[in-house]
């Protein structure tokens, strides 16, 4: 085949949902090795490095994020039915949720409000643009549902996706080291407080270090956040102004 | 079959979220609304359907990957990243440790009134 027939290939490719699919699909394969080799740090959290190998990728083959991404929403598609079975892991811990229902509620909200009004609050005081603050908002509920959220308000998706996976990152470093600081002993709260404020990141991580029960408190606080999050927040950022 | 009857649980209730959210003007993302729709029916139900379970858990086992795509477009954002990364650090991070701390010290607190040292 001569230059001008690998061209044409190239063009009729690039153009094609096939390479995107594919890149995704082995960005992240590549992104769990990686992970495993830098010894499962949480800053080389598999999602954040596909990301990272996916800008490369496209910003080599000159592929615009618009024609990756329409081969690429059949994965997206997914987070939507995803974001539903969410229910599944709350179900499956309602008899937990019933027996501490009061102080997990009140934890839940304190939480919430704390993320959503310190996230505002020192944003707006630092000047942040509208669409960074309202991509930033939903920061701490997990990504699906954050997207979901900051479309709905007025913020960046995308945006949104990032600051959510960076603060999964970011609460996982800072985690143990508050609990120290508090010395919380508890798991059941540990891994509430995790999965409150790191959701997946945060799951996981509990799943990993802590326990059993941490990993399926976190999971409860992350499905419960997110629920909360979305019937809360426009509220709150209604009453900041923004 | 589980799978197709289990994604077609999941659908189904996204749709009725979407529904809901359109004809009630909730501010909520419809499948949040779905998800609610799924837990409700799930408790009438009183378990989980095998076949449902297989799907929603296959779906969440790989949710990591699933936000992939939507992370990507932050590449179209960089612009307005760069303005703004100074806030952005000492946002996520202060932030964050605020919210860990508060929940933290709330459930705890809460959690030891109730059973002297909570359930675990």
């Amino acid at each position: 085949m001569n230059l001008t027939g690998l061209d044409q290939l190239w063009v009729y490719l690039s153009g094609n949902p096939l390479v995107s699919l594919l890149a995704t699909l082995v960005a992240f394969y590549l992104a769990t090795h990686l992970h495993r080799l830098a010894g499962h740090s949480t800053f080389a959290h598999p999602v954040l490095v596909a990301i990272a190998l996916l800008i490369g990728f496209l910003l080599l083959t000159g592929i615009d994020y618009a024609s990756y991404f329409e081969g690429a929403q059949f994965i997206h598609f997914l987070l939507g039915p995803a974001t539903v079975a969410l229910a599944i892991p709350l179900f499956d811990h309602r008899e937990r949720v019933r027996r501490m229902l009061v102080p997990i509620l009140v934890a839940c909200l304190a939480g919430i409000v704390t993320a959503v009004s310190s996230t505002l609050g020192i944003a707006l005081l630092m000047g942040a643009q509208p669409e960074v603050l309202l991509s930033l908002a939903p920061r701490s509920v997990t990504s699906p549902i954050a997207m979901g959220i900051a479309e709905q308000i007025g913020g960046i998706p995308s945006l949104a996706a990032a600051l959510v996976l960076l603060t999964g990152s970011i609460g996982c470093t800072l985690g143990p080291w508050i609990f120290r600081w508090l010395r919380i002993e508890d798991p059941s709260v540990k891994g509430f407080t995790m999965g409150l404020a790191a959701h997946g990141f945060g799951t996981a991580y509990c799943f990993a270090s802590v326990g059993a029960m941490a990993g399926a408190f976190a999971g409860l606080a992350m499905g419960l956040t997110g629920m909360l999050t979305a019937f809360v927040l426009p509220a709150i950022v209604a009453l900041f102004g923004v | 079959m589980p799978l197709i009857v289990g994604m077609s649980v999941l659908l189904g209730c996204q749709f009725i979220g979407e529904l809901l959210v359109r004809a009630l003007s909730l501010p909520v993302p419809g499948p949040v609304m779905g998800m609610v729709v799924l837990l409700v029916a799930l408790m009438v139900n009183g378990r989980v359907p095998s076949a449902l379970r297989t799907a929603g858990e296959g779906l969440l086992r790989y949710l990591t990957l699933l936000f992939v795509p939507a992370g990507v477009g932050i590449m179209s954002h960089f612009g307005l990243i760069g303005e703004d990364l100074g806030i952005l650090a000492v946002t996520l991070v202060v932030s964050t440790g605020l919210t860990l701390a508060v929940t933290a010290k709330v459930l705890d607190v809460l959690a030891k009134r109730r059973w002297g040292g909570g359930d675990s």
